[in-house]
This record gives structure tokens, C-alpha cells and sequence, in this order.
């Protein structure tokens, strides 16, 4: 007979969003056990660009990225280890030849003032005046000087040592194959015929949840998609604030960032197609190439810096673009916190806490209603 | 000319054999090659204004050499050759080759990688003062340069290089303070009956170590180096080793070290070569047939699929082109491949014995201070290293690089990898094994922002 490992929360993923959760839910005093299929935030969570970002988050998710924001400040005492998070600024910038995206940014701004996110607008000028290294063809720029960036190779895993501590059983190298409901419990098995049991279940499984949730008659389909990441040569830190492009063309959608070490992340431009059963992902030269391209549009003297390695990871996409989270329509005790298409990284810690709120409450003020699974499987 | 896109990476011994077979099936190959002239590192030419020439340059292998650059300088009319171009990506059947700020994908039906091999670096406390050089960049100084490292330059390290090296400095008159060997000499008596396999390079082995001693030069073997004294501004001032139980301290203002070599094998690894763990060297190598066929129309010749040395690679080279051919459909000499096996079987017994005379000194590398660096690029140091296992968890080389940076700069882990990987195996009390191989990601080398496509 098989001992099974019983507690009262089982996640399966060990991602941001389900270590901060058994983080949290450790701080509430739920005994939790986190099941990953790898190492704990080598996935998405690992590989992602690294914005700590609010601004250009839809308006309606802005409390949610509030609560991530001071989870974020807050790390270095909350989880005992550095995760390299610098509140140094974020910019958003548009071309000369999309003016209308002035208008949009004012439009935001107003909006995200009610949420208590101050965002500063500059023209031309005095965006070069602040950011001298701006190509000529950036028109305008909003500032946010609350944003900043961290190092997700680090975050995922810190919270996972800091909910260790507390308590949690952090299972690595761990593949669930099957669950299902038993009575009051989900029954969970490995891949090597270990059983684990638990009232409440939370998938954070990331590109792989849509299949677990399925499981559970509530499937929902997600697209594997992989970013174009690439890392220079560190020089000497010059660029405090992360910056991005807004626009409508995925194409142009270029991101960089310096770290206190001196290498520029670049990111963004043409995402490429990953595969989450292989567990592999790859970049495609071709899309270096366009980044590459873009990049030197937005700050001309990247082109002097060296590439020294490209990257990528497994993100999973819903149609919408936007996350599901909260609990499932269908099975009393499971809960969902998966597809954040990309944009996950900020609202991690966030979701985390508010995850853990919901369990163990039943509650949140944090508004859910954008990210209800019964949008997909209605 | 054949409808089949043959294209070869690297002009050295192998891949200038390989274009050889190649060109005589009747196709017309694409050779990419880095270098400017083509040799590749061991018969690597000086700049076409030097003066020193075949015999001066490579010594017993002046004539081998000459071959090798006159076969190549008489493909040039059958051949696509694109020097000082550099291969930095290989995706969905295309090479992705850079020269001069332009890029390009080239499709190819058959990809020959003859990449070639780069030292095999163990780390040393003070390694990362300036005048350390590795025996492979000691040596390319001599060669294209003109130039020795230093004025008193002392040799570390083990393997035949090592005194190649030594003995090419002697005689272009540079002074060497010494050569530690950090392999004793048994082993070298031990590994005698398999070096007999190549009685030619045997006795050449033996040369070079007479005219090191006819030079005066000390020779010690069996040393275990303590520390690489220097400072930031002035650099490397001296060696200090152990050595028969007595601390032995050597002057000098550079320090040329090396074990071996390693295959260069990141194309392969790009072009999705599978990979095995090779016990004897401790090392994990990209897998093939005997002939050199790696799947997915990659074969790989010379050393860069598995360090056999210079005359080896022109056999393996030729090897992986008749493979590459034969797949395409081209008939093969099978006479000729017979030839070709048992001379690979041959030198593959010599290089066993080389592994064996001169091991690579995984002991020292696991035993390295806390304080010494391992990672010279991101300068991490073996406390660091140890900290990412002990502390965080870090199970294997892929997760010990995310968490404390070992191997993430510029060299990517050429030269701190293998080390690396010992000392979290001796963390973790596991064999070498378990600590995985570091997955290789683009670009093979650095490439600009600026580099921009120039086929669309």
C-alpha cells in the first residue's frame, strides 16, 4: 500500500504564481504541498523578460499589479534572499509615425491615476533631455518611476526556499500524470506512482494547465508561444529604467532593460511557437534578426553592444490574452491561476497572495471577474 | 555542379579534407571558416605580410602544413569559400553565417562541422591577473603575431601542448621559466603501451622534452599549483606549486596553461547533435557513428567531434564528407573508408593514452579555494559556486549558472565549465555525471546589434 501525502492545499506547479501562492498560504497556516514537473521556476517564470511593469496593464488589473508591487519592495525581508529587484522607472514610448498613441497614452494615464499608479508624460524633448540614448524617431513617452524590473531566474525559486521554510513541501521532479476528485479529496499521482491528496487543489501549472483543468471537464485551450530573448555584454550602468514600445504591430513591440551588472536584456519582437510536451523551446535566428532591427530604432547605440546569448521558455496564451484565475465553475475546492499570456511576471507575487486570500477566505477585494475560466468553456 | 547543398564549417585539417571528398563527388561545397586564411589552429597562418615561414612556423609539422594549405589553395576554384565568417546560429535547415555586420541563412541538404577544439582550462587562485593566456593563445601570439606572451613566461598544465608549446617559445627565443606538469611522469610509462600505437608522434614527445632540458628549462611533473601570484595593474609576477612535498615558487610575467583540448562543439549542439557523457575524459562529447553522421544531416570530422589531434582530424574529415555524400546518394569508395576507419581506430588508441598520460586534474579542480575565481567573465568564485548548491539548491550545471552566474558571460562556459561542473558534483557528492551539460545557446560567438540580414 502506497502512503499517500496528504495536506490541505496540493498545487501543481512550481512556477511564480504557485510558489508565492504556497508562500502565502504557509503565512495563513495551510499546510501545502507544491508539485513540479522540473526544478521550480525554470519555465516561464524563469525566462521571461523580467518587468516588474504596471503601466499598460489593462486598468481593470491594476489592483492586482498594486498588491504585486509591494510584495515586490517588500522581498528582500519577506523572502531573506535577493532577487535583484530595482524600482528604478519604466518608459513607454511610440514612433512619430503612430501620433494617435499620444492620445491613448493621456487616456491611460487618467485612468491609472484613479488606481494610484502616477504616470508622467513627456514629449519629444524632454524625453530626450531624460533619456538621451532615445532614437530620433520616438515622438513621445509616458513615465512610470514606480515601475522597475527583477530577476526571474531568482524570484520564482526565492519564494519557493522562503515557503520552504515555512513550512511548505516543495516537490521537484515530480510529474502529475492523473487527478481527479475522491470524495472531499483530489487524489494526485505521479508519474512514478506517488499519491498525493489534498481538499483544495490550485493549477499554476503555466503552458501545461489547459490539459490538467481538462481533467476536471473545464479544458481550456492555451497556445504554447516562445519570446525572443537576448542578453549583451555588460557595460558600464547607464539605463535605470526598463524600456518598451507601444504599438499595435507585434513586430515592433521591443523591450530592454540593464541590470546592475551592465547587461542589457532585450526582448520582445516576433514570438516563435514552443513545445510544452517536449518541454523545449527555441528562438528562431530570424526573429533575433527583427528584434535586433527594432531595437536599434528605439536606442541606436545598442547597436555597438555585443550579443553574448539568446533565449527562450514556454509561455502559455489564452485567445484573450488575459489569465485565468479563480475558482472553477465546475469542481467545488479546485482553483485556477494559469495563462497569463506573457505578462504574468509582475502580478506574480500578487497573485500569489490574492490565491492564497481566496483559499483561505473564500474571499478577495481583488476583482476576478476578467478572469473567470467560464469564458472559455461556456 | 550537383544540386546538393553541401555546406562545410571550418577550413582546418578536417575541413579541408572534407571539401576535398566533397569536391571530387562534383559539388560544388560552401566552406565557412572564421579565420582569414584557411589551417585552422594548428597550421594557423600568419597575416600574408609575415615573413617566418612553413619550417620556422611548424617545425616537424612544416610538411603537413604545406599540404594542407596548397590542397586548400587548390579547391578555391571548386569551392564557396567565405572566410572570416562566423557560423553564430544553426535553425530549421540553415546555417546562419555573419561577415562583416551582414547575416544570412544558408540552406544546406548536408552540413559538415569540422569546428576544431579550444583548451581545456582548469581554474588556479590568481588565474584571472593579466598574462595568463591559455597554450592555445600562447601559441596563435607566436604564430600569427610574431610575439610571445612575455619575457619570462612559465608553462602550466599537462598534455602534449603543453610542451609544444614550451619548446616552439624556446625556439623562437622567448624565455620559459618552467613547465609544471601537473601529471606525474608514471603515468606516462603507465600509458606507454598505447602512445606505441603512433611511434612517430611518440618519439617526437620525447624530442621536445630533451630540447627543453638541453635549454635549461625546468621541467617539473606531478605538481599541484597553489596560486598564480599578480596584481590588477601590474599582472601576473610568478607561479607558486607544490611539488615532491616541498612549496616551489617560479618568477615570471606570464602564465600559459592548458590540459588538452575540448571539441568545440556548440554548432553541433545547435544543429541538435544528441550528447553522451564520455567517462574516460570526463567530458560530454556530441555522439556519432564511426564515420562521423550525427542525425539530422549533420556530421561532424576533426576535432570538434572528438579530440584526436591534427593528423586524425584529416581522416575524420574525410570520413564525415564520404558519410555525407553516401547519404545524399553519391557513391562511396568503400576501400578507401576501410582505410580511413582503421587509421581513426589508431590514432583513437593514441589519444586513450594521452588521456591516461596526462589526466585532466579533476581533483585540484574540485578542491579549488573557497576565494578563487572560477568564473573569469562574471568573476565567480568557487565560494559563490558552492554557495548556488548548498544553499539554493542547485542540482546541476544549467541551475547553478542561473543562480550564481558561472558561465554566463562572454566565453558562455567554454573555459569554466568543465570546472564548474566538478566542483557541484564534489558539493553534492555525485559523479560528474549528474550534473548535466550545460545547453548551448546561440550565438556561437558574439554577434553585434548592429548585424543586420542582407537577403531580404
Amino acid at each position: 500500500m502506497t502512503q499517500i501525502h496528504q495536506s490541505d492545499v496540493a498545487i501543481i506547479g512550481g512556477g511564480l504564481m504557485g510558489c508565492s501562492a504556497a508562500f502565502f498560504l504557509r503565512q495563513r497556516g495551510m499546510s501545502v504541498t507544491v508539485l513540479e514537473t522540473d526544478k521550480v521556476g525554470r519555465q516561464a517564470s524563469g525566462t521571461n523578460f523580467g518587468n516588474v511593469r504596471r503601466q499598460g496593464r489593462p486598468i481593470f488589473q491594476l489592483p492586482l499589479a498594486n498588491r504585486a508591487i509591494r510584495i515586490w519592495r517588500d522581498s528582500p525581508q519577506l523572502l531573506g534572499s535577493d532577487v535583484e529587484y530595482l524600482q528604478s522607472g519604466h518608459i513607454r514610448v511610440c514612433f512619430r509615425e503612430r501620433p494617435e498613441n499620444i492620445g491613448k497614452m493621456e487616456e491611460y494615464a487618467a485612468l491609472a491615476r484613479e488606481e494610484g499608479l502616477d504616470l508622467e508624460l513627456l514629449s519629444a524633448n524632454a524625453l530626450r533631455e531624460k533619456f538621451p540614448w532615445l532614437g530620433p524617431d520616438v515622438l513621445a513617452g509616458s513615465y512610470s518611476a514606480t515601475d522597475g524590473h527583477a530577476n526571474p531566474r531568482l524570484a520564482a525559486p526565492a519564494f519557493a526556499r522562503a515557503a520552504a521554510r515555512l513550512g511548505a513541501s516543495i516537490v521537484e521532479d515530480t510529474k502529475i500524470v492523473h487527478a481527479e476528485k475522491v470524495g472531499e479529496d483530489f487524489r494526485l499521482t505521479a508519474e512514478d506512482g506517488r499519491q498525493f491528496a489534498a481538499p483544495i487543489l490550485l493549477i499554476t501549472a503555466g503552458a501545461w494547465a489547459g490539459k490538467i483543468a481538462g481533467w476536471f471537464g473545464e479544458e481550456i485551450p492555451l497556445t504554447p508561444r516562445a519570446p525572443t530573448m537576448s542578453v549583451t555584454e555588460p557595460v558600464p550602468y547607464a539605463i535605470a529604467p526598463a524600456v518598451g514600445v507601444m504599438t499595435p504591430e507585434e513586430v515592433e513591440t521591443v523591450y530592454f532593460r540593464q541590470v546592475a551588472r551592465g547587461n542589457i536584456v532585450l526582448g520582445g519582437s516576433t514570438r516563435a511557437a514552443s513545445y510544452p510536451d517536449d518541454y523545449r523551446s527555441y528562438v528562431l535566428p530570424q526573429n533575433t534578426m527583427t528584434q535586433f532591427e527594432h531595437l536599434r530604432r528605439l536606442a541606436p547605440a545598442l547597436a555597438n553592444l555585443q550579443v553574448i546569448r539568446v533565449w527562450s521558455g514556454i509561455e502559455g496564451y489564452t485567445d484573450d490574452a488575459l489569465p485565468i484565475m479563480g475558482p472553477s465553475a465546475k469542481v467545488s475546492g479546485l482553483f485556477h491561476a494559469f495563462g497569463f499570456s506573457g505578462s504574468g511576471f509582475q502580478i506574480g507575487p500578487g497573485v500569489g497572495e490574492t490565491m492564497a486570500e481566496l483559499i483561505a477566505t473564500g474571499a478577495t477585494d481583488i476583482p476576478l471577474e476578467h478572469y473567470a475560466v467560464t469564458r472559455f468553456t461556456k | 555542379m550537383g544540386e546538393h547543398r553541401v555546406i562545410i564549417v571550418g577550413a582546418g585539417p578536417a575541413g579541408v579534407r572534407a571539401a576535398q571528398a566533397v569536391v571530387r563527388a562534383g559539388l560544388r561545397p560552401i566552406v565557412i571558416d572564421e579565420a582569414a586564411r584557411a589551417g585552422g589552429q594548428i597550421y594557423r597562418r600568419p597575416p600574408e605580410n609575415f615573413k617566418r615561414d612553413h619550417d620556422a612556423l611548424y617545425g616537424t609539422e612544416a610538411a603537413r602544413a604545406r599540404a594542407i594549405h596548397e590542397d586548400f589553395a587548390a579547391l578555391l576554384p571548386h569551392i564557396d569559400y567565405r572566410p572570416e565568417t562566423l557560423v553564430w546560429n544553426v535553425a530549421e535547415g540553415h546555417v546562419w553565417a555573419a561577415h562583416e555586420g551582414e547575416t544570412q541563412p544558408l540552406p544546406y541538404d548536408a552540413l559538415i562541422v569540422c569546428s576544431g577544439a579550444s583548451d581545456r582550462v582548469a581554474p588556479i587562485k590568481g588565474w584571472q591577473a593579466a598574462g595568463c593566456y591559455s597554450l592555445g593563445g600562447a601559441q596563435i601570439a607566436l604564430k600569427a603575431q610574431g610575439c610571445a606572451i612575455g619575457h619570462r613566461v612559465i608553462f602550466l598544465g599537462s598534455g602534449p601542448l603543453l610542451y609544444l608549446a614550451a619548446a616552439q617559445y624556446v625556439k623562437a627565443g622567448a624565455e620559459v621559466a618552467a613547465v609544471l606538469d601537473t601529471s606525474p611522469f608514471w603515468l606516462r610509462v603507465k600509458a606507454a603501451p598505447k602512445l606505441a600505437a603512433m611511434p612517430g608522434l611518440l618519439w617526437q614527445g620525447v624530442k621536445l622534452l630533451r630540447d627543453l632540458k638541453r635549454a635549461g628549462v625546468p621541467v617539473l611533473t606531478g605538481v599541484t599549483p597553489i596560486e598564480i601570484e599578480g596584481d590588477p595593474q601590474t599582472g601576473v609576477s610568478g607561479v607558486t606549486v607544490r611539488h615532491k612535498g616541498a612549496v616551489k615558487h617560479f618568477a615570471g610575467d606570464a602564465v600559459a596553461m592548458g590540459w588538452h583540448v575540448k571539441p568545440e562543439a556548440q554548432i553541433a549542439d545547435l544543429a541538435r547533435a544528441t550528447f553522451a557523457f564520455d567517462e574516460a575524459t570526463r567530458q560530454w562529447l556530441p555522439q556519432t557513428d564511426a564515420d562521423g553522421r550525427a542525425g539530422n544531416a549533420l556530421y561532424l570530422g576533426g576535432d570538434g567531434a572528438r579530440v584526436l589531434g591534427a593528423r586524425s582530424a584529416e581522416v575524420t574529415g574525410e570520413l564525415a564528407a564520404m558519410a555525407a555524400l553516401a547519404d545524399l546518394g553519391l557513391t562511396m569508395d568503400a576501400d578507401r573508408r576501410r582505410w580511413l576507419l582503421a587509421e581513426k581506430a589508431n590514432y583513437a588508441k593514441f589519444a586513450k593514452g594521452l588521456a591516461q598520460a596526462f589526466p585532466w586534474p579533476h581533483e585540484l579542480v574540485a578542491a579549488i579555494p573557497d576565494e578563487a575565481i572560477v568564473c573569469r567573465c562574471e568573476a565567480v568564485t568557487a565560494a559563490t559556486l558552492r554557495a548556488s548548491v548548498n544553499t539554493a539548491h542547485a542540482q546541476e550545471a544549467n541551475r547553478a549558472k542561473a543562480f550564481s552566474r558561472v558561465g554566463m558571460g562572454r566565453c558562455q562556459g567554454r573555459y569554466c565549465g568543465h570546472a564548474s561542473a566538478e566542483i557541484i558534483a564534489a558539493a553534492r557528492s555525485v559523479s560528474l555525471e549528474k550534473t548535466g551539460r550545460l545547453r548551448g545557446q546561440a550565438p556561437v560567438k558574439p554577434i553585434p546589434v548592429a548585424l543586420k540580414r542582407n537577403d531580404l
